[in-house]
C-alpha cells in the first residue's frame, strides 16, 4: 500500500549547524535524508515507519572530497558519481570506484550517497567491503562535536550501528596505504548491472616473493553486518602461498562467516562463492 | 514536536518554463510531474529506482524521478521527454530511436532516450560497453536492446560525432 503523504514531514534547514541544532533539540524526532535512493523505495512500498525527515542534499559541508599524503576524505553525501569521476581515486582506490560503478545503474550512481550507504546498514551493500579493506575512518558530528569510529567497529549487528540520535555521519576517510598493493573486487550477482549482490568479496594484499606481509578481506552479504575478516586475514598474513595456505584460508573464511538463505541466494551457494573467490584472488597474488 | 505537515510550495524549472506548486514535501517527482504539471510523457514502471521508465534530467543529471522527494526538486532544472526536442525538430537520439525501431510498446521509451542523451552529452563517441553501461539502469521487455543500442549508434552518426 502506498504511503500516506500527509503523514511524512521534510525540511530542508539551511546550513548543517541548523540542522544538528534541531536534532540534538529533539533525539530520534528527525532522521537524515540524503539522496532517498533507499528510504523513497520504503515510502512508496508503505514501509517507511519514520515520519520526520532533514534534508542533507543541498548542504555543501557535507559533500566535498579532501585529499592528504595519508588519506582521502569523503564528505557523506559524495555520491558514486563522484568517485567515478574522481581521477585520484581512479588511480588509488581501484576497489571504491569499482563497487561505485556496480551500483545500480546511472541514475542510482547520481542520487546514491557512500554515507546513506553506510547509515542504510544494508549487509549487501556495495561499497562497504571496499570502505573496509581501505581501513576507513567514519567521521561522525553532531552539535556538540565529532568523534571518529574505525568502520570496522561501526556496524553492531542487522541494522544496528554506533550513532547517536542527534548525530550525522560527516565523513569518510580512507587510508592511501594500499596504493601499491595488490586489489581485487568481485560482486556476484543474478545480472551485471542493477542486481543486489548474493556475494561481495574486497581484497587486497602486499606481496612480496610470494610472502604475504599484510592482507586485508571483507565480505558482503554473508552475515548481519558487512565482515572484515581478521582471522583469515591473520592465518595468512606473513605466510607464503601454497595449497596448504589457500585451503586454510578457505576454512577459516568459512568459521568467519554466517550466511543465510534468503530470497537472493542460499547459504551453501555463498558460503563456496565466498571460498572460490578469495582462492580467485590468492591465485592472483602467485605472480607478484 | 514537529507541527502537522503542511503542503509546501516548491519552484522549479521543467523543460525551460519557470513552474510553482502546492505539494507535500515528499510527494515523489514523478507523480508531481505526472499528475500536477500533467507531463505524463514520464512513465512509471517498478516506482523503485529498478527500472528507469521515470527518468528525467535535473541539473543535467540522469535521475530516477520515482525517488526524488519533491522538496529535492526544489530551485533545480528539469527536462522531461516533452522538453528534449527543439519545436518540431527532433532530438538527434529520438530520430535515431524511430529510424532503428528502438521503440516497441513505449513504456522505457521515455527514460531510455533520456538515458541516451544524458550518455551522449558526456560520452559523445560511445563504445559498445559504455553504451550498455550508460543505459544499465533502463530496463526494456520487449526489443531485446539490440535495436536500442543500435539507435545510440546512429545517433552519433546523426550528430556527426562518429564516422
Amino acid at each position: 500500500m502506498r504511503a500516506y503523504l500527509p503523514a511524512y514531514q521534510m525540511k530542508a534547514l539551511p546550513s548543517l549547524s541548523e540542522t544538528l541544532e534541531v536534532m540534538a533539540h529533539e533525539p530520534g524526532v528527525w532522521q537524515p535524508f540524503a539522496g532517498g535512493t533507499d528510504l523513497m523505495v520504503l515510502l512508496e512500498a508503505g514501509k517507511l515507519t519514520h515520519k520526520n525527515y532533514l534534508c542533507l542534499w543541498h548542504l555543501p559541508e557535507l559533500r566535498n572530497i579532501e585529499e592528504t599524503p595519508e588519506y582521502i576524505r569523503l564528505g557523506a553525501l559524495t555520491t558514486y558519481s563522484q568517485i567515478l569521476r574522481n581521477p585520484t581515486l581512479q588511480r588509488a582506490f581501484p576497489l571504491l570506484c569499482k563497487a561505485a560503478s556496480e551500483t545500480g545503474g546511472v541514475a542510482t550512481q547520481n542520487r546514491g550517497t557512500l554515507g546513506g550507504n553506510i547509515a542504510n546498514a544494508s549487509p549487501a551493500a556495495d561499497s562497504p567491503p571496499a570502505l573496509l579493506v581501505y581501513d576507513a575512518e567514519i567521521e561522525l558530528i553532531s552539535a556538540a562535536g565529532s568523534r571518529q569510529v574505525p568502520y570496522h567497529r561501526f556496524h553492531s549487528g542487522y541494522k544496528q550501528m554506533d550513532l547517536r540520535p542527534e548525530e550525522l555521519i560527516r565523513a569518510i576517510r580512507i587510508s592511501r596505504k594500499m596504493k601499491h598493493w595488490k586489489q581485487y573486487y568481485r560482486k556476484v550477482g543474478t545480472r551485471k548491472a542493477q542486481a543486489i549482490s548474493k556475494v561481495c568479496l574486497a581484497c587486497a594484499a602486499n606481496v612480496d616473493g610470494g610472502l604475504i606481509r599484510d592482507i586485508r578481506l571483507a565480505v558482503g552479504s554473508v552475515a548481519p553486518t558487512v565482515v572484515r575478516c581478521f582471522q583469515t586475514e591473520d592465518l595468512l598474513r606473513n605466510n607464503r602461498l601454497s595449497p596448504d595456505s589457500i585451503r586454510a584460508a578457505r576454512e577459516t573464511l568459512a568459521r568467519e562467516i554466517a550466511p543465510i538463505d534468503d530470497m537472493r541466494s542460499t547459504a551453501r551457494y555463498r558460503l563456496r562463492v565466498a571460498q572460490n573467490l578469495l582462492a580467485e584472488f590468492l591465485g592472483t597474488l602467485h605472480s607478484q | 514536536m514537529p507541527e502537522g505537515t503542511q503542503k509546501v510550495c516548491i519552484s522549479f524549472r521543467v523543460n525551460g518554463r519557470d513552474v510553482t506548486c502546492d505539494t507535500w514535501p515528499m510527494a515523489r517527482l514523478l507523480d508531481v510531474l505526472r499528475e500536477e504539471l500533467r507531463l505524463t510523457g514520464t512513465k512509471e514502471g517498478c516506482g523503485e529506482g529498478e527500472c528507469g521508465a521515470c527518468s528525467v534530467l535535473l541539473d543535467g543529471e540522469l535521475v530516477n524521478s520515482c525517488l526524488i522527494p519533491v522538496l529535492q526538486a526544489a530551485g533545480t532544472d528539469i527536462t522531461t521527454i516533452e522538453g528534449l526536442a527543439s519545436g518540431d525538430q527532433l532530438h538527434a537520439v529520438q530520430e535515431a530511436f524511430l529510424a532503428c525501431g528502438g521503440a516497441q510498446c513505449g513504456i522505457c521509451t521515455p527514460g531510455m532516450v533520456l538515458a541516451a542523451a544524458n550518455l551522449l552529452s558526456r560520452t559523445p563517441n560511445p563504445t559498445e560497453a559504455e553504451i550498455r553501461a550508460g543505459l544499465a539502469g533502463n530496463l526494456c521487455r520487449c526489443t531485446g536492446y539490440m535495436r536500442i543500442f543500435e539507435a545510440v549508434v546512429q545517433a552519433c552518426q546523426r550528430t556527426g560525432i562518429r564516422s
